[in-house]
């Protein structure tokens, strides 16, 4: 294939990539994005193939192959629940890939360069395996976190923000060696110290984030993959990983951004980890819950006519989605007016809730975004928060000392009453008190949450 | 432990200390309950409802009184009228009582329980706190007292509340006052409002101007600086020059409404009066006054206890039963109350109470504890109101802000200032290639920028997994160089384009599964 057809492939691409993306914007157009997506992908890699610096089709098909089988497998199997930590490993491939490609291109001796350009090209190469390694750990670590494997607590070193520029100022020297060692044709040693040190800097960065800041360090990786494709391409000349990379790269820039805000927290002082650093002490809860049996519930909410139902992370965990499910789809045939309020940062992901509602068959017109439904809240008769703390807790609006202090929250506790269904009475992952669970319209439903709405669903039935 | 309920003795007094559903809760608790034969009749229960939810039926209060470990009452103990003796004397020694005492009314009866050895908690004595909220028996009460008197007054009242245009003519619609916004006076003013009155309010305490704006009632604001609030959240005794200013605003207010009621109280003392044998003589002929205050001589000064007057062609009703009025209503709340109370006495659920002098709610009930008055209780620890303690740290951090060494003015050009010298530093040494390169840079971020915006927030997750899918493009750099000479290169190559394909495949599929799933 001519150098020119396989750019005009490489423009359509990237214009099958951005429609993609803008067919995201709701969900009738989405699925078609997806297959814009799909071809996009088929016609840059088959231009590739087809072009007149790939001679040898062995490994590449080979390598295909097993890739795109494991691929779907994992895609095909995964529990709606773990999208978090399957976006997460893949993000660290993107890395890892990112890495491998900028040390083939390190070796490959083929390419003629001189001058500046070289120059460039190898600031290129070095940054595009700084930022390949550090997605690369970092979503290692954030796949740990959310699976579980590691602790969500975030890990703080003394002197980490000293320990962090530490490890840039020690980048940034090894990048001069590598420039002055490419010279003579050496640097690979500078080059090794640096992929370690990128390494152990997305380990340390991830760490130190806890388990409620994880919507935002999972967007922020995303970002860090597609800046990783970016400096790729810039690496290989290649316009399409270029535009593709920057399009992922702010995508997840955005993502993050409007996860930072919905926690009202500087995007910084997220990255830079830790929680509730400073500022003083938050005022300690005190009061009595008053608790609820599951039949009472039921009571509660045949005799509501609104009733909004907030998820949070304890509903994935307890896989309560298709419980919940029954439970609305009941209701609704009685007539009444139900709906879900979604906060943007409920569970371990953006949009995190909405899939596992979807997967549960909720409708998704019933399924409302804090700011639709926020205002409403003197009309909703009865709301029941599934496994939720800090997405409703009053004290981000009234205590200027919360840890959570001007984050946006669902004011359910608005309503005429306020079911809180949780395990036991501990604070949310964020270690904040709810005054939420002590207000006298807050009934408190202690127990499993897949359980406890499953004997809620028989009392309803029965 | 036997709880026995007896029939109130009090003239008037129909109602009862526990209704079915409350003794077939009580009895959960591992109680049993005895009841004098008839206690509900008043009410309109009879003793069969009580029969069948397995309450034993006494035929006399002597036999209850002496059976009952113990003693649920409404009224406090009096002179029984039939069996000439006093209830006190059929207590036995050391026996329990739960009912209304007012201890600081009644002395003589206090030192009398207490002669007995009894344990008594008083319903009038439950401490204001969000937890007893549940055992608050004078607001479940007043809450009745308080629609009661709309619906007295509507009885005696010549005309329609509601204003209403007919055939016939135009009908104004009622003016009501309600003086004193505690629980009564906003049940009084939820009641006369949902009949169609026009309502005004007032009260000393400042911040129950939004509860009564929030039942669509307006609050009649006094041009005076004076904070109303006492303890536990009651009204105090207010200063004189305050006092005059209302007195004026009530003054006015009474010649233009036509229904006035009262609710003003101030705990231990008698109530105050506010509406003068001259407010009422300006009153329109046909107006009514109900004076919650009855009981404690009265908010207007022609007010008689228990008897409905006309003074100056205006009705003034002076009831102190009016939850009696209501008996069946009145006795179901109430025997809620109490069952909430036996619920914190017995938490062990086995039918045996337990007065913990250490819970607070239980220790502000109690006023006589084995023969010792233990009225009045300490203050409590808690204030209804808790807005003072959040209002401090508030103060602090508002008074710390930062003293920045570059002006606001100049910061937020910083950023762009750093932009555009990288923007330089970059184009003043790299070579036209890299431009090129870098145009398409930058442009594809906007367009990413323009595009992500519009993405429907609950198709984030889809979002990052497409996003996945398509850097994924990262293969294009592998495939260009897994043809390259020497086998390292290739081997590093064809392992990014296994992984960088496990990202594609994975990425578009498992989108294309949670795509399917949202459904209409």
């Amino acid at each position: 294939m001519s150098h020119s057809l396989v750019t005009m492939s490489y423009i359509v691409a990237t214009i099958l990539f951005i429609f993609s993306l803008s067919g995201l914007s709701n969900q009738e157009t989405a699925r078609r994005g997806n297959y814009y997506g799909m071809l996009g992908m088929a016609i840059a890699i088959i231009a590739t193939a087809l072009s007149a610096s790939v001679t040898s089709y062995a490994i590449l098909i080979v390598a295909l192959l097993i890739g795109g089988a494991i691929g779907a497998k994992a895609a095909l199997k995964v529990e709606m629940t773990q999208m978090p930590e399957l976006v997460a490993i893949m993000h660290s491939l993107v890395g890892m890939a990112a890495v491998l490609v900028g040390y083939a291109n390190f070796m490959d001796a083929s390419t003629t360069l001189s001058g500046v350009e070289k120059n460039i090209h190898e600031v290129e190469i070095y940054i595009g395996i700084l930022i390949g390694a550090v997605t690369f750990s970092g979503s290692v670590i954030a796949f740990g976190k959310l699976s579980e494997r590691i602790s969500g607590k975030p890990m703080l070193l003394p002197g980490r923000h000293w320990l962090n520029l530490g490890l840039l100022i020690a980048a940034v020297i090894l990048g001069r060696m590598f420039l002055q060692q490419t010279e003579t044709g050496g640097g690979t040693l500078p080059l090794l110290l640096m992929t370690v040190i990128a390494l152990a800097f997305g380990i340390h960065m991830v760490m130190a984030i806890g388990g409620a800041d994880m919507p935002v360090v999972v967007s922020m990786l995303n970002s860090y993959s597609g800046w990783a494709a970016a400096a790729t391409g810039f690496m290989l000349s290649n316009d399409l990983l270029i535009v593709t990379g920057a399009l992922v790269g702010s995508s997840g820039a955005i993502l993050s951004y409007i996860m930072c805000r919905a926690m009202n927290r500087n995007f910084i002082s997220v990255i830079a980890g830790g929680f509730g650093t400073s500022g003083g002490e938050a005022a300690v809860i005190e009061g009595e819950v008053t608790p609820i049996s599951a039949e009472e519930t039921a009571q509660l909410l045949l005799d509501a006519k609104n009733i909004m139902i907030i998820p949070g992370y304890g509903m994935a965990v307890a896989q309560a989605q298709h419980t919940v499910n029954e439970i609305t789809k009941l209701l609704r045939d009685k007539g009444k007016k139900v709906g879900f309020g979604i906060h943007p940062v409920a569970g371990r992901m953006p949009g995190h809730m909405n899939v596992l509602l979807a997967e549960a068959k909720v409708p998704y017109d019933i399924v409302y975004e804090m700011d639709e439904i926020n205002e409403d809240w003197g009309h909703v008769d009865v709301s029941i928060v599934i496994g939720a703390n800090d997405i409703v807790n009053p004290s981000a609006l009234d205590d200027p000392n919360s840890p959570i202090a001007g984050m946006p929250v669902l004011e359910c506790w608005k309503g005429e009453t306020t079911v809180v269904l949780k395990r036991s009475m501990a604070s949310g992952y964020a270690g904040v008190g709810n005054p939420l669970f002590v207000l006298e319209n807050t009934r408190m439903l202690f127990g499993d949450a897949n359980a406890t709405m499953q004997a809620v669903l028989k009392a309803l039935k029965g | 432990m036997k709880i026995g309920i007896p029939k109130e003795i009090h003239p008037g007094e129909k109602r009862v200390a526990t209704t079915p559903e409350a003794a077939e809760q009580i009895i959960k608790l591992g109680f049993s309950v005895l009841l004098e034969s008839g206690a509900g009749l008043a009410a309109n229960i009879s003793d069969e409802a009580y029969k069948e939810v397995g309450v034993e039926i006494v035929n006399n209060a002597k036999n209850l009184w002496k059976k009952a470990d113990i003693v649920m009452k409404v009224r406090a103990p009096e002179r029984h009228p039939e069996l000439a003796l006093d209830e006190i004397d059929l207590l036995s020694k050391g026996g329990r009582l739960i009912s209304f005492i007012w201890p600081a009314q009644n002395e003589e009866l206090m030192q009398k329980l207490a002669a007995k050895d009894a344990t008594v908690l008083a319903m009038d004595s439950v401490p204001r706190m969000s937890r007893a909220q549940k055992l608050d028996a004078l607001s479940s009460m007043a809450n009745i007292a308080g629609y009661r008197a709309v619906i007295e007054a509507a009885q005696h009242f010549g005309r329609f509340f509601t204003g209403q245009i007919t055939a016939a003519g135009k009908i104004p619609p009622a003016k009501v006052l309600v003086i004193g916004a505690g629980v009564a006076g906003l049940a009084a003013i939820g009641t006369a409002k949902s009949m169609g009155a026009i309502v005004r309010a007032f009260d000393t305490r400042p911040e129950v101007k939004e509860q009564i704006e929030s039942m669509d009632a307006e609050f009649l604001m006094l041009d005076f600086k004076e904070e109303g609030t006492g303890a536990g959240g009651y009204a105090k005794t207010m200063s004189k020059e305050f006092i005059e200013a209302e007195m004026a605003l009530f003054a006015r207010q009474a010649m233009e409404v036509d229904i006035i009621i009262t609710t003003a109280l101030i705990p231990g003392k008698p109530a105050p009066k506010l509406i003068t044998e001259g407010m009422v003589k300006s009153m329109k002929p046909g107006s009514i006054i109900v004076d919650l205050a009855a009981e404690q001589g009265g908010n207007c000064a022609l007010t008689e206890k228990d008897q409905v007057v006309v003074q100056h062609g205006v009705t003034i009703i002076g009831y102190s039963n009016l939850p009696s009025r209501l008996a069946n209503q009145s006795s179901q709340l109430y025997a809620t109350n109490l069952r909430h109370l036996l619920t914190e006495l017995c938490p062990e659920k086995n039918g045996t109470i337990n007065v913990n002098m250490d819970d607070e709610v239980i220790r502000g009930t109690t006023v006589i504890k084995e023969g010792k008055i233990t009225w009045p209780p300490p203050p409590p620890k808690l204030s209804a109101a808790p807005a003072p303690q959040t209002e401090a740290p508030a103060y602090a951090s508002v008074q710390e802000p930062k003293k920045s060494v570059i002006p606001d003015s100049v910061k937020q050009f910083i950023p762009l200032i750093i932009g555009g010298l990288a923007l330089f530093g970059i184009g003043s040494v790299a070579p036209a290639s890299f431009m090129s390169h870098f145009t398409v840079f930058v442009l594809a971020c906007f367009i990413g920028y323009q595009v992500i915006w519009n993405v429907s927030a609950s198709l984030h997750t889809p979002l990052m997994s497409v996003t996945n899918a398509i850097s994924g493009i990262i293969v294009i750099g592998a495939l260009v160089q897994v043809s390259a000479p020497g086998p390292t290169i290739s081997v590093l190559a064809g392992l990014a384009i296994l992984i960088a394909s496990i990202n594609i495949a994975g990425g578009f599929l498992v989108t294309r599964r949670m795509l399917e799933m949202f459904r209409k």
